[in-house]
């Protein structure tokens, strides 16, 4: 696995340029509106169970750069960053955390469960693994009506283990369906690392069992993700083939916000050496060598970010509730879409 | 009318709505080159091809939230079960999946998909194959619940539950396919919600559904040579319960026995009674009995598994109680 920077010794070309501003763009809005959450989590304006990306950045800014607009992401329960990469605004999710009707998901989903048809962002899902499944069932559905869409799910290396990873991996290859299976390989489970979970260290391998291309790539570089991403899609598009993708990671911060960062399962000193490959600071660092970008320019990109996080906290702060009669309605279709007579209280 | 089996009538709803959709497909384990593990889907293979007929490695929980993943995103899907037992492996798409969508994205998506397959108990399959799974399905916001009794209802709601809009379970008889009933020519539909009353009277009220309909009728039969009038309600879909159905029978014969082929604790005869103590209260006469299976694992013995079954007899029985009639003395 490469994992040296890449060198770069010319000066960026315009549109090089803008990408990789637009990249260092999303990735210091996933921090600072992780920082952000997990400051309001402190202050219990977020309830629930609440997982940040703090240090996963260059994984969902660099695979979902590689998209169309019309195709499909579906993620797990650590996705704030991949609803804003999709095109989420920061207002809609931070609202959505808070639980106001202003949401993504109008407050019925929260944290875990962020969804947005219009742009193909299909949650949002908290159980381990079970929407491996499903993003293949979006895949089967582009293949089914002829489409050239792709269909990406990321999941962490931990839902690698379970039985929807393998079932949909098997027909996922016997079908060639137009699917993009991220592993962000992020060291640990919850608190049991990789080495006490799983019989092979590299999960890349696991795509060999079925028959399928697979690639292990530095998830700190947003520039080499997104070379693999795009060579993903090309034979997702083009071949209708799918690819699994293990993108080596790490969270800076605890599974969770009841999770101390270091202190039980890994050390303080491995959450900092894995600091020092941070992934905003190697993209910052290659454009500042290649001149696209300076002080100034750091200053008020980091600037901008912040206020339009402080903008999203203000924004979901003074939204609405949802309305108590919203409690039936979206169980099911239909104008209401309430509960129909069952027989039950209420 | 045409008399057909019940597993024609519902090849026939699949091969029509199929024809009428083309969002429509069906997978499954079986269901293409085989014809389907019990039949259900013979000839559509080759009517509609593999792309619409999909056969599948046995990996349920796999292909389900497949199922599930293609109803997000437009499509139609009908996934069979080759039994209820074995979604026991999926039922996690079920229920935190189908069920859920459209109530965590607040309304912006749905998952229009059909899961069905035989239920209950056949011949001696022993304890893994012989279960009723409706109460566990039917206790889930999201989901409705169907259990279809006779070849016209197997093919009108089955119909309705493809063109339903939300996530259905479509639990068929396993011992039910080769019955043959009047089904009606052309097409139809039959509205998911509605019981019906499957044989009038005004002496005790006998609620039933999927399987149990022809036991209920048995023992409609027998009581009737007792001088006894039942009214059999066929329940046809758990989820949503027509209580008005139900209430208005029982506020005629005020006097209820429900048979079912689930076990006893917190089944779907658990909620009918619920619905009848609380809205009919004043119209009982007797405490409502309820008849199921045995509360076991279902044995694999013949004699075992008979005593264990829910049956007419049974339910005569329970009948005669709730009229204060004298049993029989035993041979």
């Amino acid at each position: 696995m490469a994992t040296t920077t890449k060198p770069v010794r010319e000066r960026l070309d315009p549109d090089a340029a803008i990408a990789y501003k637009q990249y260092l763009r999303q990735m210091l809005l996933i921090r600072h509106f992780e920082e952000k959450a997990g400051e309001a989590y402190s202050l219990g304006k977020i309830g629930g169970f609440c997982h940040l990306y703090i240090g996963q950045e260059a994984v969902a800014v660099g695979a979902i750069s590689a998209l169309r607009p019309d195709d499909y992401v579906t993620s797990a329960y650590r996705e704030h960053g991949q609803a804003l990469v999709r095109g989420m605004t920061s207002r809609a999710v931070m609202a959505e955390l808070f639980g106001k009707a202003t949401g993504c998901s109008h407050g019925k989903g929260g944290s875990m469960h962020l969804f947005d048809a219009s742009l193909g962002f299909l949650g949002g899902h908290g159980i381990v693994g079970s929407h491996i499944p499903i993003a293949a069932g979006a895949a089967f559905a582009i293949k089914y009506r002829g489409g050239d869409q792709v269909s990406v799910c990321f999941f962490g290396e931990a839902a690698a283990n379970i039985g929807a990873f393998h079932e949909t991996l098997n027909m996922a290859s016997l079908w060639e369906l137009p699917a993009i299976f991220i592993c962000e390989n992020n060291g640990y489970g919850m608190g049991t690392a990789v080495a006490r979970a799983s019989a092979v260290r590299n999960l890349a391998v696991r795509g060999s069992a079925y028959d399928m291309p697979a690639e292990e790539v530095d998830g700190q570089d947003v520039l080499v993700v997104r070379e693999a991403m795009d060579r993903a899609v090309e034979r997702a598009r083009k071949e209708s083939q799918p690819t699994l993708l293990e993108i080596r990671t790490y969270r800076y911060v605890g599974h969770s916000m009841s999770d101390a960062a270091h202190g039980t399962y890994r050390t303080k000193d491995e959450v900092e050496e894995y600091r020092r490959r941070d992934p905003i600071k190697v993209l910052a660092e290659r454009m500042r060598s290649a001149g696209a970008l300076d002080d100034a320019g750091w200053d008020a990109l980091d600037a901008e970010v912040k206020a339009e996080v402080e903008d999203a906290y203000a924004f979901a702060e003074s939204s609405p509730d949802p309305d108590p009669s919203e409690l039936h309605t979206n169980v099911y279709a239909g104008p209401a879409g309430a509960t129909p007579e069952t027989g039950g209280p209420g | 009318m045409a008399l057909l089996t019940y597993r024609d009538a519902l090849n026939q709803a699949l091969r029509e709505e199929m024809q009428r959709d083309d969002r429509v497909f069906l997978m499954g384990e079986e269901v293409a080159e085989y014809d389907g593990a019990y039949k259900v889907s013979r000839g559509l293979l080759k009517e509609f091809g593999p792309k619409r007929i999909v056969d599948t490695p046995i990996a349920e929980l796999g292909f389900t939230g497949i199922g599930v993943g293609a109803a997000m995103v437009g499509l139609r899907p009908v996934i069979e079960m080759m039994t209820w037992n074995f979604a026991l492996l999926a039922i996690d798409e079920i229920v935190n999946g189908a069920a859920k969508i459209r109530y965590m994205s607040g309304g912006q998506l749905s998952c229009p998909i059909v899961f069905r397959g035989p239920g209950g108990s056949a011949l001696q399959l022993g304890a893994q194959h012989s279960q009723a799974f409706e109460s566990w399905y039917a206790h889930i916001p999201g989901l409705k619940v169907l259990a279809p009794g006779t070849p016209a209802d197997a093919k009108g709601l089955l119909k309705s539950a493809i063109r339903d809009d939300d996530p259905v379970v479509f639990i068929e008889g396993e011992m039910l396919y080769n019955t043959k009933g009047e089904v009606p020519e052309g097409e139809y539909l039959t509205p998911i919600g509605r019981a019906e009353i499957k044989r009038p009277g005004s002496d005790v009220t006998l609620v039933c559904h999927g399987k149990t309909v022809s036991v209920a009728l048995k023992a409609a039969e027998q009581l009737s040579a007792e001088g006894v009038a039942a009214e059999v309600v066929d329940l046809r879909s758990i989820r949503p319960l027509d209580t008005e159905t139900i209430l208005t029978s029982v506020g005629k014969t005020n006097r209820c026995v429900i048979v079912e082929e689930g076990w006893p604790f917190a089944g779907v005869g658990a909620q009918v009674v619920d619905v009848i103590q609380r809205d009919a209260f004043d119209a009982l006469d007797a405490p409502v009995l309820r008849v199921t299976n045995a509360d076991v694992p279902m044995p694999y013995n013949k004699h075992l598994e008979k005593a264990a079954k829910a049956d007419a007899g049974k339910v005569v029985e329970a009948a005669r109680r709730v009229l204060y009639l004298r049993q029989p003395k035993a041979d």
